[in-house]
């Protein structure tokens, strides 16, 4: 029996992987918001290296995320991948540039002779635990706001400010977005070291912070998520793929795709249920509320990105120059034979799921840092 | 189809994924080779439980842990570059050339980060052969990813498995089996891999040597040149083979390349091989470019033409047969085949005139033509000749190619005479008197990293002007973003790739010096 996958279908189906990739990034960037707390939760060397070492086992987990999204989107959607990579260059430069500094500072920080010394490395990962969330979340802001460029017949970029990506930081909705996610992260670091540093003063002091980031975590996300459910989004004919303003377009789109507004409603709430644990029960279980809930949220937002005849990368220079997931994807074929390698996900998973289980069997803590074993 | 041509910002580009390439693989191939070796001394461990094992894999564990680090740094650069600097090749190739590097993402860079997490922080955690096994999946894994961006980098150099779409203007998968399967792909993983092995081989044993000559470790240090030179042996005679497949599969699809790195101007009979020589200008110009001659050489009689064909009277192409055409052997001149190509293009300008007009009639005529066989083998297989403006420009830079190649060639044959040696002396037992040969062990480090990167200029310079063999030419690849944009990264790559290389040098050193942990 042959079944007939139809392109339709595929583009579907990568859009929600790549959204299923971005929501898990965005989640496992609780090593980079743990990173920003590096130097005001640690009160000596010792807690300092708790902390470090329990996110640095889980780097390489964000870090891989990442190169796979990026991987995964050049493959699925390449137009993508050449009008937002070639044209908003500085934005894209940036985060790459905290990303190297981030992959060697674990390994480094505490060698000996390391030239630059621990600080160094220390502020490398404060660096990369600001900048790269910070700014990721103000790229992914322009999926609903827009971005000056034109595609030439050939499908050529040409970014029509000579600011390259400098100017989205311009944006009050992009920096919101961006400013959300990263106190999002800041709090998934605090409830990820919560959960697993066995050390009285590094909990109580992490779970001190929380209150200050949930609060400006709330106003941005909450100024964000208003501005972008008032205004108007852009809409793609389905049959004609000509795109025009659609007043309410992103409200629309959640009211016409209950699936993905119950993901949105339940990711908040398990978001916040997180928190709300974390903060007045002093619960040290917040992180398995707050991840979850952290994807289905991001989740939802990439959905409603790209879904329901929508452009997921508007060109705001020229309306009919928007990237749709109909436009901007791979082939038939590729998307097809790309869809049966995804069927090994839940194989790479099950794997990791079951070797962090193996070696998270204990808690961080300062029997674990003076052993034989490897340590940041 | 490209308004502005920028030559500033192609050089630039061009420098700049040049020297990530560069920095990249000072660090890839120790990950590749020392993952095996690693993996190998960790099975010596569990079979015999000899404490004297698990410290040897820790030391060379920790040596792997720090250079791996950087490695995945400029790795993920690389990855992204080809979207921010070379965004109209993404779009160009962005259906087959994605794939790749997303199934390298799925398939094996979680294998690699999953399990070297287990390697490091599992020891006292999870059971002998669990461990065991992750070291050994971190070493597949490695060589896994690649295996990935291997294909895609050997589609540039012989694009296959695909079709031309007029409506979307890019190649589009047709065939992944052709894709994988690719000959270019198939030599280049196994000659790539090898060249890994080779390198971290000879890395182990200059550092077991330096302990030799200092009088410490020395049981250690002989054990690791047993494991290291026994493996050093095998993967440099392998990679000799693979060598010679890979430079008679240039040879059929990339003649210019292999005509460049044989500095052969003119076509012959019974060629000769040139083993070594010196180039230098002969006076006769194609274009503006000057073919070189021979001041000195030592060539091996016929074996060119053998190499090629299998037959010492087979006739090998020179540069001139290829730049000029030869009717006679079927060659076509560039100048001909830039017509085709032009023609190519003229018809895609056409096609897309016909669909802005929505002149149906001729949009069924121009399609018909890009799905016909017969149009796609004589004139959009040169599509990218339309963009060249005189023959000689795609002539790569002959003496780069030439000494690149043969002084890989050369430190290809020394390595296998120093694994020798090694085994030789080490089975007699004198390799601990022989102070002279562990120094050149020592100085020996150096010259695998050398001739890998040496064999990575060959291929990406000799591949000029193409970024895709005969498709696409490199200067309408580029973003359209402005040379200063990219000069600045360029310097800010330099600085940070540089402070980052001095950093991991000095840790190196210093683990080096410490040893292995008692």
């Amino acid at each position: 029996m042959t079944i007939m996958i139809t392109h339709i279908f595929l583009q579907n189906y990568w859009w929600f992987i790549v959204s299923l990739l971005g929501s898990f990034l965005v989640f496992l960037m609780f090593v980079q918001g743990g990173q920003t707390f590096l130097f005001s939760l640690a009160k000596n060397e010792m807690q300092r290296t708790m902390i470090v070492n329990t996110l640095g086992r889980k780097w390489e987990f964000t870090f891989t995320t990442l190169v796979t999204f990026g991987g995964a989107f050049f493959a699925s959607f390449p137009l993508f991948y050449s009008t937002s990579f070639g044209g908003a260059y500085w934005v894209w430069m940036a985060i790459l540039f905290s990303f190297i500094l981030q992959a060697v500072a674990y390994e480094y920080r505490s060698k000996p002779s390391n030239v630059y010394g621990k600080k160094t490395f220390d502020f490398f990962l404060l660096l990369n635990g600001s900048l790269g969330p910070f700014l990721i979340g103000v790229a992914v802001a322009t999926f609903f706001t827009g971005s000056k460029f034109s595609l030439n017949q050939m499908n050529q970029v040409k970014w029509e400010t000579q600011w390259h990506g400098i100017e989205a930081l311009l944006n009050i909705k992009n920096l919101a977005l961006g400013l959300a996610v990263l106190f999002l992260v800041r709090i998934n670091g605090l409830l990820y070291i919560i959960n697993t540093v066995e050390e009285e003063n590094v909990v109580a002091s992490a779970h001190k912070k929380l209150t200050f980031n949930i609060i400006p975590f709330l106003l941005f996300f909450l100024f964000f998520i208003i501005m972008l459910l008032v205004s108007s989004g852009f809409a793609a004919d389905r049959v004609t793929g000509v795109v025009s303003m659609e007043s309410l377009k992103y409200l629309h789109n959640l009211l016409r795709m209950p699936v993905v507004l119950i993901f949105f409603l339940s990711g908040v709430l398990v978001v916040l249920f997180g928190i709300s644990i974390a903060v007045f029960k002093k619960s040290s279980k917040g992180i398995w509320f707050t991840g979850p809930g952290t994807i289905l949220t991001v989740l939802s937002l990439f959905l409603t990105a790209g879904y329901n005849g929508t452009a997921f990368y508007p060109s705001i220079f020229n309306l009919q120059n928007s990237l749709t997931i109909r436009n901007a994807s791979s082939s038939q074929f590729t998307l097809k034979t790309m869809t049966i390698v995804s069927f090994f996900i839940p194989i790479v998973i099950a794997y990791i799921w079951y070797t962090w289980k193996s070696i998270s069997n204990k808690k961080i803590n300062e029997d674990e840092m003076k052993s034989d074993g490897h340590v940041y | 189809m490209i308004e502005n041509i920028n030559p500033g910002l192609i050089d630039w580009s061009r420098a700049q994924f040049a020297l990530t390439a560069i920095y990249h693989w000072l660090f890839v191939p120790l990950t590749l080779g020392l993952s095996f070796l690693v993996a190998m001394m960790e099975t010596i461990y569990v079979r015999t439980g000899k404490e004297e094992w698990k410290r040897l894999t820790r030391f060379w564990m920790t040596l792997f842990g720090i250079n791996f680090a950087i490695g995945v740094a400029t790795g993920i650069i690389l990855e992204f570059e080809f979207g921010t600097n070379w965004s109209n090749y993404s779009w160009f190739v962005g259906d087959i050339f994605g794939a790749p590097l997303a199934i390298e993402g799925i398939l094996a860079f979680f294998l690699e980060s999953t399990f070297v997490a287990v390697m490091f922080f599992g020891w006292n955690k999870v059971s002998r052969k669990f461990h065991l096994l992750s070291s050994w999946l971190v070493a597949i894994g490695a060589s896994f990813s690649a295996l990935w961006i291997l294909v895609a980098n050997a589609w540039m150099e012989n694009p296959v498995g695909m079709v031309f779409n007029p409506d979307t203007v890019r190649n589009e998968m047709m065939n992944f089996w052709a894709v994988l399967f690719n000959p270019v792909a198939v030599d280049k993983f196994l000659h790539t891999i090898s060249s890994g092995f080779v390198l971290a081989s000879m890395f182990v044993m200059g550092i077991s040597a330096w302990f030799l000559i200092k009088k410490r470790e020395e049981l250690l240090a002989k054990r690791s040149i047993l494991i290291a030179g026994i493996f050093g042996l095998a993967s440099s005679l392998f990679l000799a083979f693979t060598g010679d497949s890979s430079a008679r599969t240039i040879a059929r699809i990339q003649p210019v390349k292999f005509e460049a790195f044989e500095a052969l101007s003119d076509g012959k009979q019974n060629a000769p091989l040139v083993a070594f020589g010196v180039l230098h200008g002969s006076g006769e110009k194609i274009g503006g470019k000057e073919l070189p001659n021979f001041i000195f050489k030592i060539e091996i009689p016929d074996l060119l033409s053998v190499m090629t064909s299998g037959n010492k009277d087979a006739y090998v192409p020179g540069l001139k047969d290829h730049i000029e055409g030869n009717s006679d052997k079927g060659i076509l001149s560039v100048i001909e085949k830039a017509e085709r190509g032009k023609i190519a293009r003229q018809t895609l300008l056409d096609y897309k005139k016909a669909k802005e007009n929505k002149d149906n009639e001729q949009i069924g005529v121009l399609l018909k033509k890009f799905q016909d066989q017969g149009f796609r083998d004589n004139y959009f297989k040169y599509f990218g000749y339309a963009f060249i403006n005189s023959p000689e420009e795609v002539i790569p830079e002959i003496y780069g190619a030439f000494y690149s190649f043969h002084l890989m060639v050369i430190l290809g044959f020394l390595f296998i005479l120093i694994f020798s040696l090694a085994l030789i002396f080490l089975f007699n037992g004198t390799i601990g008197s022989k102070r002279w040969f562990l120094w050149i062990l020592l100085f020996s480090i150096p010259l695998p990293y050398l001739a890998s990167e040496l064999g990575w200029i060959l291929t990406e310079m000799g591949r000029q002007p193409w970024i895709i063999q005969d498709l696409m030419p490199v200067k309408i690849a580029v973003s359209n973003i402005s040379a200063d944009s990219v000069k600045t990264t360029f310097f800010l790559f330099v600085f940070i790739f540089t402070a980052l290389l001095i950093a991991e040098i000095s840790i190196m050193l210093k683990q080096i010096r410490l040893g292995p942990k008692h």
